[in-house]
C-alpha cells in the first residue's frame, strides 16, 4: 500500500505543471504542434487518474491550450469533475476552465446544475464567488431557470462580496430567463440602497443595462436615481446613472429640465474625461426640447468638446459627439464643416468614416454640390476598396436622403452617378443602378437627359463589362438597358443604341442583365419601328427587323433559362413581324401596344399596408388539402413540382416550409441517382465559349491603369460651375423682383415633403422637376411598426415592473430543502392559507434498498424488449425532507439514474393526490397534470430533481401512487415508457433534527402535556452507540444526554410537535419510551422505529 | 462589454474572456480578425474602431494589446479606464507586471479579471477590494496546498509571483512549495505556518539537501 503510494507520487513528479508546459511550448518553436499533441496525450493520461490534484493540473494545462486555439471540448466532463472537487484550489481551476470553454451548445452543461447549486450555498464565500463568476460566463436558459431562485437568495447574503456578484449575475439570468425579472426586481431595487458601495454600484449597473433596452418600465425609479446621482461621488456609478437618465429623458421631458443643472455642474467640475463625455452625450438630446434650445450652453459644449477631444487618439469621440449634436443643432456643427472635411484625409479609417457620417447630416441645398465634389475627389484618391465603397454609398446616401431633398439639379446627379460607374472593383453597382432607375422613373423632367446618358453607357458597355469583378459595376447596365428601353421615345439615336445592345459581347454579362437587355431591345425595336413606319421608310424598318433576327439567336443559345426563354419568344414574334412586313402590313401600332402604359413606382411596404379584407382568412384552405399520397405521385414531374409547391405555400405557409425542405431533399437524392439529370451548370460564360458555331469575335481588352474618360460623357464638375452661375443670376433676378413686388413668392412647388431651411428657399431648382412619390394602396394603414426587429433579444425583457406580482410569476425553481424562504418578499406564497398537517413520502420501490444515509428506496424499471431481454432502464432513488419554513410542505428529492444505453427524455412525474397529500403543481395546471423533470438523461448519467408536496396532517404515515413517464430514445427510434411507483411518507420524514439542551428537555418533560407510549425490541446485538446513530440517522433525532446504556433524545416535527425519547439498552433488548404532543404521531413513530430496530 | 482579448505584438493571444456565449469556431474567427485589424493600425491612430456592429476599444501597454468589444451605446472612455484599471491591478499583484507574468500565471490573470469584472460589467470599483479578495482566495488556496502537501499528494501548480501581494510568511510557503514541486511532503506545516524567515531558511536548506535538483529558488 505504502509502496503503491510512493510509486504514484514518483510518477506524478514527472508530470508537467502549467509552467513546464508554457516553457516547453516556448522551447519548441519549430515543432509546436507536435509538442502540443504530445502534451495533449499526456494530459489524457493524467485525466484518467483518480487523483483530483492531477486532474486539476491537467485541466489547468488544457485551459492554456484552449487559449492557443486547441479544441478541448472533449474534456468537458473532466472539467466538471474538477469543478466538483471539494478543495478550493481545484474548484477554482475547474470553474475557470468551464467559463473559458463552455457555451450554450455544450451538452454536459446541464450536469452542472446541482454542483453549482451546492457551491452557491457553500459556507465559504470564495466557493460561492467562484461559482457565480463561472456561471456568468456560461449561463444557459436552463441553468438560469433552475438557479434563478438560488441566486436571488444570494442577493441578500450577509457578505457584500457575494451580494454584489449575485446582483450582477442576475442581469445575465434575466436575459436568459426573462420570467425571473418580475419576481426578482423588488429585491434588486432594494440593493440600490445597499450599505456597501460595491453592491450599490452593481445594482445600478444592472438596472441601467435593463433600462437602456426598455426605458419606459423604469421611469418610476427616476427620483431614486436622481438622489443617487446627486449624492454619489463614484465616477463609475455616476456614468451608469447618467447613461440611464439618457435613456429615460426622451420619455419624460420634465426630467430633462431637472437634469440640466446637475449635469452642467458636473461638466464644469469633473476632471474625468469619461464622465464629461457621458454628460455631454446625455445633455445634447435634452437640449432638443424647445424651451432649452435657445440656451447657448450647447455652443459651449461644442466648443468644449472640440478642444477637449482634439488629441488625435480621441478625435474620433469628438466627431461622434458632434454627430449627436448635429441631430438637434445642425447649425452649430455646420460651422465646423472645413474641419470635418479635413478629417476625411485622416490616416485612420474609423475617423474618416465618422467624418462621413457627419457630412451626411450637414448637407443642405447650398453646399451639397460642393461637398459631393470633395467626396468625389476622395473617391479618386482612395486606396482600398472598402473605404472607397463606403464613400460611394455615402455619396449616394447624402444625395438621396429624404426623398432627394437637397438636390437642385438632377442632371448633375445623373452625371455624378455616371461618373461613379467608372470606379473599378466596387461592390455597389446595384446601388448605383437602383438610384438611376429611381431617379429616371420618378423625375419625369430628367428622363430625356437620363436616357441620353444611359445610351452612352450602353455604347461604352465594353469599358464597364471588361471589369474583372463581374458582379460589380456591370449592374448599372441593367439600369441603363431598362431606362433606354422603357423611355425609348426620348432616345435620339435609337438605332445606334439598339446595335449596342445586340453586340455579341453582351452575352458575357450575367444572366439577369442579359434578360433585361433582351426585353428592352424589343421595346426599343418597337419604337424604332413606329418611327420608321410613320416616316414611311419601309426599307429601314425591314432592315432593323432583319438585324434583330440576325442577332437574337446568340441569346437563344444562352445558358440562362430566363434569357433563353425571352429570346426565343421574341425571336418568334419578330419573325412573324417580318412576315407581315413583307406583306407590307403596317405592324408598328400593334407592336408598340405590347408595351403600352406607364409603370408607376410602388412603395416597398405597399403590400404590407393593405389591410386584410374582412372575412378573409388567409390560413384557411381554399380547396380540400391534397392527400399525401397524391403529392407522392406528383414527384417525378420535377419541373412543375416547384411551381405547385409555391402555390400551396401561399395557402399554408407553416407546414409547407418544412415540407418543402423535405421534398427538396428527396428530389436532390433522386436527381443524384438519375444519370440523365445534368447537375448544376457551369458558368454561362464558359458554356458560351464551349458552344461551337456561335459568332464570337475576340475583343482585345485594353488594360488601362487610369480609368478612361468615356467620350462625350458630361463631367459633373461643369454642372457645379453652371449651377453657380445660374444661382447667381437667379439671385440677381430675384433681387430685382423683390424690389418690384415683395409679396410674390417663388420656390418650392416641386417637392412633396421637403423641409427647407431659410437659406435653401432662395435656390430654385434648375429644372422644374416633379418627383413622383411612391404609390401606396388607397386604403393603406398608417403604421410605423414595421421597423421593429422581432428578434431583439432584449425585447423579452420589456416587462412592466410596477404591476403587482401574480402568484403564477413566482420563480418555478425546483425547491430544495430550504428553498421556500428564497422567494422574494413581494411574492405572495400561494400556500400560506392552507394549513396542513402531514408530510408525505414518495416511494419508488421494487427492490428496496436501505442506504446508509437515509431511507431511500430504489426501483429499477425493467422493460422487456423484443428479444425478451430484460433491460434495466431507469432507477430512481428518493429522499424526503421536511420543510422548516413551511409547516405543511415536504420536499422529495429524486435522483434519477439512466442505466440503459439510450437517451431518456421528456420525463414527467405524476402522483395521484390523496385528500391529505397533494403534489404542488405549477399554477394553472390541473391535478391530473404531471410535472416535467427539468432535464434529460444521457446514458449512464444521474441527476436530481425535487418535487414539493403539501400535507394536511402529519400524524400518520402515508403512501402515494405515482407514475413516471419518459421517452427512451436510441438508434432504433424512440419509445414511450412508464414506471409506476409508490411514495412512502413515513412519520419520521416529518421530523426535523433539532438540537435540544438538557435543561430545556427536562422542562418539556415536566410540563406534563405530552402523551406517552413505549415499545420494546428484543434480540438487539449491535452496540448502543451504533443503535443511537441509527435512530438519529433514520428517524431524525438528536441525542440530548447519554449516560451509560441510557440516552434521552429529542426531535421536532415540521408542525412543531415535540418528540422526546428515552432509550434504554438491556442485555439483548432495547426499550424506548416516548413522549409527544400527539399520541397518534407518537405511536406511528414508535412503530416505525420498532421496524428499524428489529432489523438490527 | 462583450469580450476582452489580450494579445502580443506578434499576434499571440495571451488572454481571452468572453461575456457572450459563442462557439469556439466563432471565437477563433473573431479573434483572428480583430488581432489582424488592431495590429495593422499605426500607433498614432485613435484607440477606437467600429467593427461589425460593435465598437472596439484597445490600448497598448508595452508589448501587450488590451482589446475590448463594447456595444454601440457604451462609453468608450470608461472602457479605456477599465483597461487601465485592469493593468494597474495586474501591476499591483505581480509587482510591475510584464508579459511573461501573464503567460506563466495566466490563471491568476483570469482570477484578477474575474474579481474586477463580472459578466462584462464592472463588479468592484475599488482597487483595494479587488486585491483583497484575490489575496484571500489565494490564501485559501495556499492552505489547501499545504494540506495536500502534508498528505504526500502533489499540489497543483500555484503562483509564486503572487507572493508579493501576500505577507512574507505566505510567500515563504510558496517558495517552499516551488522547491518541493514533487512528492516530498513538507516536514512540519504547522511549524512553517507559525514561523517566519528564519525557519524558512532552515526548511529551504533541508529541502535543498533532499532534492538538490529542485532547488532553483535559492
Amino acid at each position: 500500500m505504502a509502496l503503491k503510494m510512493v510509486k504514484g507520487s514518483i510518477d506524478r513528479m514527472f508530470d508537467k505543471n502549467l509552467q513546464d508546459l508554457v516553457r516547453g511550448i516556448r522551447n519548441h518553436k519549430e515543432d509546436e504542434a507536435k509538442y502540443i499533441s504530445q502534451c495533449i496525450d499526456e494530459i489524457k493520461q493524467e485525466l484518467k487518474q483518480d487523483n483530483i490534484a492531477v486532474k486539476a493540473n491537467a485541466v489547468c494545462k488544457l485551459t492554456y491550450l484552449q487559449m492557443l486555439g486547441y479544441d478541448i471540448s472533449w474534456a468537458a466532463f473532466n472539467i466538471i469533475e474538477v469543478m466538483s472537487a471539494s478543495k478550493f484550489t481545484f474548484k477554482r481551476i475547474g470553474y475557470l476552465a468551464a467559463s473559458q470553454c463552455f457555451h450554450e451548445g455544450t451538452d454536459v452543461i446541464m450536469l452542472t446544475t446541482n454542483q453549482i447549486r451546492k457551491d452557491l450555498s457553500s459556507p465559504n464565500q470564495y466557493d460561492t464567488g467562484v461559482a457565480l463568476t463561472g456561471l456568468s460566463c456560461f449561463v444557459t436558459p436552463d441553468l438560469a431557470r433552475d438557479l434563478a431562485n438560488d441566486i436571488m437568495t444570494l442577493m441578500s447574503h450577509t457578505k457584500p462580496y457575494i451580494r454584489k456578484k449575485a446582483v450582477l449575475i442576475m442581469y445575465k439570468v434575466f436575459l436568459k430567463y426573462p420570467e425571473s425579472l418580475r419576481p426578482a426586481f423588488p429585491r434588486l431595487k432594494e440593493k440600490l440602497e445597499d450599505p456597501d458601495p460595491g453592491v450599490q454600484s452593481a445594482a445600478v449597473n444592472v438596472i441601467c443595462e435593463l433600462a437602456r433596452r426598455n426605458p419606459k418600465n423604469y421611469l418610476s425609479l427616476a427620483p431614486l436615481f436622481f438622489k443617487l446621482m446627486t449624492s454619489s461621488t463614484n465616477n463609475w456609478v455616476l456614468i451608469k446613472i447618467i447613461k440611464l437618465f439618457g435613456a429615460l429623458t426622451p420619455l419624460e421631458p420634465r426630467l430633462g429640465k431637472k437634469l440640466i443643472e446637475p449635469l452642467t455642474n458636473l461638466i464644469h467640475s469633473t476632471s474625468a474625461m469619461s464622465l464629461l463625455y457621458e454628460c455631454v452625450n446625455t445633455v445634447i438630446p435634452i437640449l432638443k426640447s424647445p424651451v432649452l434650445a435657445r440656451n447657448n450652453t450647447v455652443f459651449l459644449y461644442v466648443e468644449k468638446l472640440y478642444f477637449v477631444f482634439f488629441p488625435p487618439t480621441v478625435k474620433y469621440l469628438g466627431l461622434l459627439a458632434m454627430s449627436k449634436i448635429l441631430k438637434t443643432h445642425p447649425k452649430s456643427v455646420q460651422s465646423h464643416k472645413d474641419l470635418i472635411l479635413q478629417c476625411l484625409d485622416d490616416k485612420d479609417e474609423s475617423i474618416r468614416l465618422r467624418a462621413l457620417d457627419l457630412l451626411y447630416g450637414m448637407v443642405s441645398k447650398k453646399n451639397l454640390m460642393e461637398i459631393v465634389k470633395k467626396l468625389m475627389i476622395h473617391v479618386d484618391k482612395a486606396e482600398g476598396t472598402t473605404y472607397r465603397d463606403e464613400l460611394l454609398t455615402k455619396i449616394i446616401d447624402i444625395c438621396s436622403q429624404s426623398n432627394y431633398q437637397y438636390i437642385t439639379n438632377f442632371e448633375w446627379y445623373i452625371s455624378i452617378l455616371v461618373e461613379l460607374t467608372r470606379l473599378e472593383g466596387t461592390r455597389h453597382g446595384h446601388l448605383i443602378a437602383a438610384q438611376m432607375l429611381d431617379v429616371a422613373i420618378r423625375v419625369k423632367a430628367i428622363r430625356k437627359f437620363a436616357v441620353s446618358q444611359m445610351a452612352m453607357l450602353l455604347d461604352n458597355a465594353h469599358l464597364i463589362a471588361s471589369n474583372t469583378q463581374r458582379n460589380g459595376i456591370c449592374e448599372v447596365l441593367y439600369a441603363a438597358a431598362w431606362i433606354c428601353g422603357e423611355f425609348s421615345d426620348h432616345l435620339e439615336e435609337s438605332n445606334q443604341t439598339l446595335e449596342a445592345m445586340l453586340r455579341p459581347k453582351v452575352t458575357t454579362l450575367p444572366g439577369h442583365i442579359q434578360a433585361v437587355y433582351v426585353q428592352n431591345m424589343v421595346k426599343l425595336y418597337a419604337s424604332i419601328l413606329q418611327q420608321k413606319e410613320q416616316a414611311g421608310e419601309k426599307e429601314a424598318a425591314q432592315e432593323i427587323t432583319q438585324l434583330m433576327i440576325d442577332r437574337l439567336p446568340q441569346f437563344v443559345q444562352s445558358a440562362d433559362l430566363e434569357v433563353q426563354e425571352r429570346a426565343s419568344c421574341i425571336l418568334q414574334l419578330i419573325k412573324y413581324i417580318q412576315k407581315l412586313q413583307i406583306k407590307e402590313v403596317p405592324v408598328a401600332e400593334e407592336v408598340i401596344a405590347l408595351f403600352a402604359g406607364e409603370l408607376n413606382p410602388v412603395a416597398p411596404k405597399a403590400q404590407k399596408k393593405v389591410p386584410v379584407p374582412e372575412g378573409l382568412d388567409l390560413d384557411a384552405w381554399i380547396n380540400e388539402p391534397p392527400s399525401d399520397s397524391e403529392s407522392e405521385d406528383e414527384k417525378p414531374r420535377t419541373i412543375f413540382h416547384d411551381e405547385e409547391q409555391r402555390h400551396s405555400r401561399h395557402r399554408q405557409p407553416e407546414i409547407d416550409e418544412e415540407e418543402l425542405a423535405r421534398r427538396r431533399e428527396v428530389r436532390k437524392q433522386e436527381q443524384a441517382n438519375n444519370p440523365f439529370y445534368i447537375k448544376s451548370s457551369p458558368s454561362p460564360q464558359k458554356q458560351y465559349q464551349d458552344t461551337p458555331g456561335v459568332e464570337h469575335i475576340p475583343v482585345v481588352q485594353i488594360d488601362l491603369s487610369v480609368p478612361l474618360k468615356v467620350p462625350g460623357m458630361p463631367m459633373s464638375d461643369q454642372y457645379v460651375k453652371l449651377e453657380e452661375e445660374r444661382r447667381h443670376k437667379q439671385k440677381l433676378e430675384k433681387d430685382k423682383k423683390k424690389k418690384k413686388q415683395k409679396k410674390e413668392k417663388k420656390g418650392k412647388h416641386r417637392r412633396h415633403n421637403s423641409l427647407h431651411t431659410e437659406s435653401d428657399e432662395d435656390i430654385a431648382p434648375a429644372q422644374h422637376v416633379d418627383i413622383i412619390t411612391e404609390e401606396m394602396p388607397e386604403n393603406a394603414l398608417p403604421s410605423d411598426e414595421d421597423d421593429k426587429d422581432p428578434n431583439d433579444p432584449y425585447k423579452a425583457l420589456d416587462i412592466d415592473l410596477d404591476k403587482p406580482l401574480a402568484d403564477s410569476e413566482k420563480l418555478p425553481v425546483q425547491r430544495h430543502r430550504n428553498a421556500e424562504n428564497l422567494k422574494s418578499p413581494d411574492t405572495e406564497a400561494p400556500l400560506v392559507g392552507k394549513k396542513s398537517k402531514k408530510p408525505k413520502k414518495k416511494e419508488k420501490k421494487h427492490k428496496e434498498k436501505e442506504r446508509e444515509k437515509e431511507k431511500k428506496k430504489e426501483r429499477e424499471k425493467k422493460v422487456t424488449e423484443e428479444g425478451k431481454k430484460v433491460v434495466c432502464v431507469l432507477s430512481a432513488t428518493y429522499d424526503i425532507q421536511g420543510n422548516l419554513q413551511n409547516d405543511s410542505q415536504v420536499t422529495v428529492s429524486v435522483i434519477f439514474e439512466n442505466k440503459s444505453t439510450s437517451f431518456l427524455k421528456s420525463m414527467e412525474l405524476n402522483v395521484l393526490d390523496s385528500l391529505n397529500a397533494k403534489m404542488l403543481r405549477p399554477e394553472g395546471s390541473s391535478v391530473h397534470d404531471g410535472i416535467p423533470v427539468p432535464f434529460q438523461l444521457p446514458p449512464g448519467i444521474s441527476n436530481e430533481a425535487q418535487f414539493v408536496f403539501t400535507l394536511q396532517s402529519i400524524v400518520m404515515a402515508q403512501k402515494l401512487k405515482g407514475t413516471l413517464s419518459f421517452i427512451v430514445k436510441n438508434d432504433n427510434g424512440s419509445t414511450h415508457e412508464k414506471l409506476d411507483f409508490k411514495l412512502h411518507f413515513s412519520c419520521a420524514s416529518y421530523l426535523i433534527t433539532t438540537p435540544c439542551y438538557s435543561d430545556a428537555f427536562a422542562k418539556l418533560l415536566e410540563s406534563g402535556d405530552l402523551h406517552m407510549s413505549s415499545i420494546k425490541v428484543d434480540g438487539i446485538s449491535i452496540s448502543f452507540q451504533h443503535l443511537l446513530a441509527k435512530i438519529c440517522f433514520y428517524h431524525h433525532f438528536s441525542v440530548v444526554e447519554r449516560v451509560d446504556s441510557c440516552a434521552s433524545m429529542y426531535s421536532r416535527s415540521i408542525q412543531g410537535h415535540h418528540v422526546c425519547l428515552l432509550v434504554k439498552k438491556g442485555e439483548n433488548s432495547v426499550s424506548v419510551d416516548g413522549k409527544c404532543n400527539d399520541s397518534t404521531l407518537l405511536s406511528n413513530l414508535l412503530d416505525e422505529m420498532k421496524e428499524t430496530l428489529s432489523k438490527c | 462589454m462583450q469580450f476582452m482579448l489580450l494579445f502580443s505584438r506578434q499576434g499571440k493571444l495571451r488572454l481571452q474572456k468572453w461575456y457572450v456565449p459563442l462557439s469556439d469556431k466563432e471565437k477563433k474567427k473573431i479573434t483572428r480578425e480583430l488581432v489582424q485589424t488592431v495590429l495593422a493600425r499605426k500607433p498614432k491612430m485613435c484607440s477606437f474602431l467600429e467593427w461589425r456592429d460593435l465598437k472596439i476599444v484597445y490600448k497598448r501597454y508595452a508589448s501587450l494589446y488590451f482589446c475590448c468589444a463594447i456595444e454601440d451605446q457604451d462609453n468608450e472612455l470608461i472602457t479605456l479606464e477599465i483597461i487601465h484599471r485592469y493593468v494597474e491591478l495586474l501591476d499591483k499583484y505581480f509587482g510591475s507586471v510584464c508579459e511573461l507574468d501573464i503567460i506563466f500565471n495566466f490563471e491568476k490573470a483570469y482570477f484578477i479579471l474575474d474579481e474586477f469584472l463580472l459578466g462584462g460589467e464592472v463588479q468592484e470599483t475599488s482597487k483595494k477590494n479587488v486585491l483583497k479578495a484575490i489575496e484571500q482566495a489565494d490564501l485559501l488556496q495556499e492552505v489547501c496546498v499545504l494540506a495536500t502537501c502534508t498528505g504526500g499528494g502533489r499540489f497543483s501548480p500555484s503562483s509564486t509571483r503572487g507572493g508579493s501581494a501576500l505577507c512574507n510568511l505566505w510567500s515563504g510557503a510558496c517558495i517552499a512549495q516551488r522547491g518541493i514541486s514533487g512528492a516530498a511532503p513538507s516536514p512540519h506545516p504547522q511549524f512553517l505556518l507559525a514561523t517566519s524567515e528564519g525557519a524558512l531558511e532552515l526548511l529551504c536548506s533541508s529541502i535543498a539537501v533532499a532534492h538538490p535538483q529542485n532547488c532553483s529558488f535559492v
